[in-house]
């Protein structure tokens, strides 16, 4: 079929102009510049409440020997939130792409349940030596590995099958994540409060739970997944016009799937072992960054959702370390507007 | 030329499909009609391999769609239902341009761009480019839909149901667009059609199905037929004669 040439002809035939027509990512050129605007606005934020976090109240001043190591202590912190943002925000929104939904969150298939029951079951056969010995590369790697086992699991077994269905493999990650939920509900109950209160310390996600010494496979292992999820982001593309649009554009619906929920898992298992369970920030940062980022296009929301979950993130911590000196309630209050959020977003859409 | 031979599916233990033979030529417009259950739909999605089937093959253009590639398959195949994932922020241009994605992998380029402004052209849409598909009526944004398809330039494009929720003007325009793209463009469409009236004014061939098996198969004189209609649809069906060929009266 000679198209190009009908199609230069009838171009130029019903535009009358010059005018070129082009496919953007963006609808109009002030889409992109609010866009870029505001990423360098989110970044900058960033950038700032990390140099804050690492510079404010330093008692040390930056000339003297001993600046390096008591930046170093502060450098984990800011190094965790980073990674926490980055394995977020690419997990929720390449997860809400993949489903079609967007007012759900990668949590749903039961990796933070999962951390919780193990994280439980240790303090309750093992006790609190055993758990404040739970610790250190083995231990952690150990919960990464479940975690995506876990995960591995229900995509092969539910995905692969010959009755494949994502919303089924959902709906019984919702419930595996309910039920562990449950059996460490119940073996909470019989704790002492002693040992409660030191589950509990690690069972609310914070920062300050991150260890630096899984940072040397982290941070590779985090920076691989996601240059891979973003190098991959003109397939997500396709994947969220659903499967029988991708399939008739010539990509393995299942396979892509597959692909991307393993990826996702990696992101997640990694965050949630390193930092513990948030889950309403990826939904928070999700909802944001749709807002701030007037695009299907994933080569845009991506980074858009980073930038908003690393601000959110430094940010928040700055705050209230530094200005109103509450040091643990940073992920409560990110989980209380994130869940203020969700609750915002099912009332107002009204449908899912 | 689309071969179906020998190709059965069954859904559980009474619903069974097939076996069908059926040989539909190049070119022209095909329509599928039949009652509710009859395996229309089923029929057209394992051609466009939405639905594995269970014996038998398909053979589009002498490729085999269960074992051939499917990014091949996509570059002489298309399909089109009616429900589709529905993703905000996506403009028109931007939907029809993804009918470019089996050769550009998403990365268009200034062909790409003159293909997408043709079919844009050609479906009416040039004033609603730019708009959001959550901005557009269910008949403006259905011919959204159906030019992505038809921007993929494959050779066979295959629609369940293009006119389901159109009023009758929209419907009309509908087809008109479909005719001048296989008159004008040298598509072969094949559809699954509910209106009868619909596929005898526009289409060249018509085949009727029932029960999971091929009824009849033929040009528009052939299956507009008072005994056979009636027969199909168990309902009494008469034929006359109208300004632009036979008329269906139920």
């Amino acid at each position: 079929m000679s198209t190009v040439e009908i199609g230069l002809a009838t171009n130029r035939g019903a535009g009358g102009s010059l005018r070129a027509r082009m496919t953007g990512a963006f609808r109009t050129r002030r889409d992109a510049r609010r866009y870029w605007l505001l990423l360098v606005l989110f970044l900058g934020i960033g950038l700032l409440a990390t140099l804050g976090l690492i510079l404010y109240k330093n008692p040390v001043p930056v000339d003297s020997p001993s600046f390096i190591p008591v930046v170093q202590r502060r450098l984990t912190a800011v190094v965790a939130m980073f990674v926490a943002a980055l394995c977020h925000s690419f997990a929720t929104v390449a997860f809400q792409s993949v489903t079609g939904n967007r007012i759900i969150t990668p949590s749903l298939l039961g990796y933070e349940s999962l951390y919780s029951f193990i994280q439980t079951s240790v303090l309750f056969f093992f006790g609190a030596s055993a758990l404040a010995k739970f610790s250190g590369t083995g231990a952690f790697f150990l919960q990464v590995a479940l975690m995506i086992a876990l995960s591995l699991i229900l995509f092969g077994w539910l995905l692969s099958g010959k009755y494949g269905n994502l919303h089924l493999m959902l709906l019984i990650g919702i419930i595996i994540g309910a039920g562990l939920n449950s059996m460490s509900g119940f073996m909470r109950r019989v704790l002492s409060p002693s040992e409660f209160d030191l589950l509990q310390s690690r069972l609310i996600g914070s920062v300050n739970n991150a260890d630096a010494e899984y940072f040397p496979i982290v941070i590779p292992l985090v920076l691989a997944t996601v240059l891979l999820l973003y190098l991959l982001s003109r397939k997500l593309n396709v994947l969220s016009l659903g499967r029988d649009v991708s399939t008739a554009f010539g990509v393995n619906y299942q396979a892509h799937v597959i692909l991307f929920l393993i990826l996702i898992a990696v992101l997640m298992a990694t965050t949630t072992a390193l930092i513990g369970p948030m889950t309403f920030f990826g939904f928070l940062i999700a909802m944001l960054s749709y807002q701030a980022a007037p695009t299907y296009d994933h080569r845009y929301m991506l980074p858009m959702a980073f930038a908003i979950g690393f601000s959110v993130l430094t940010s928040a911590y700055f705050l209230l370390y530094h200005v109103f000196r509450a040091q643990t309630v940073v992920s409560v209050l990110i989980e209380l507007f994130g869940g203020i959020a969700f609750l915002i977003v099912i009332l107002r859409k009204r449908t899912l | 030329m689309i071969t179906i031979k020998q190709v059965r599916k069954s859904y559980g233990d009474e619903v069974v499909i097939g076996p069908l033979n059926i040989e539909i030529p190049k070119a022209g417009i095909t329509s599928l009609i039949g009652p509710n259950g009859a395996g229309k739909s089923t029929t057209l999605l394992m051609i466009g391999r939405l639905l594995n089937m269970d014996e038998g093959s398909i053979t589009v253009a002498n490729m085999d769609v269960a074992k051939s590639k499917s990014s091949d398959i996509a570059k002489m195949l298309t399909i089109l239902r009616q429900e589709n994932h529905f993703i905000t922020r996506l403009t028109v241009r931007q939907l029809v341009g993804f009918g470019r994605f089996p050769y550009s992998k998403g990365r268009l380029t200034k062909e790409d761009e003159a293909i997408i402004s043709k079919y844009i052209d050609f479906f009416e849409l040039t004033d609603l480019e730019h708009r959001f598909l959550d901005e557009l009526s269910g008949g403006q944004r259905q011919r959204a839909y159906v030019a992505m398809v038809l921007c993929q330039e494959t050779e066979y494009v295959l629609l369940d149901e293009p006119l389901n929720n159109l009023d009758i003007a929209r419907a009309v325009q509908m087809m008109e667009h479909l005719r001048r793209a296989a008159n004008e463009l040298g598509r072969t469409i094949l559809m699954v059609l509910h209106d009868i009236n619909f596929a005898a004014r526009y289409s060249d061939r018509i085949c009727a199905m029932k029960n999971g098996q091929i009824a009849a198969f033929g040009t528009v004189e052939e299956i507009m037929k008072p005994e056979l209609l009636t027969d199909i649809f168990e309902t009494k069906i008469e034929i006359i004669d109208g300004p632009y060929g036979k008329i269906a009266i139920y």
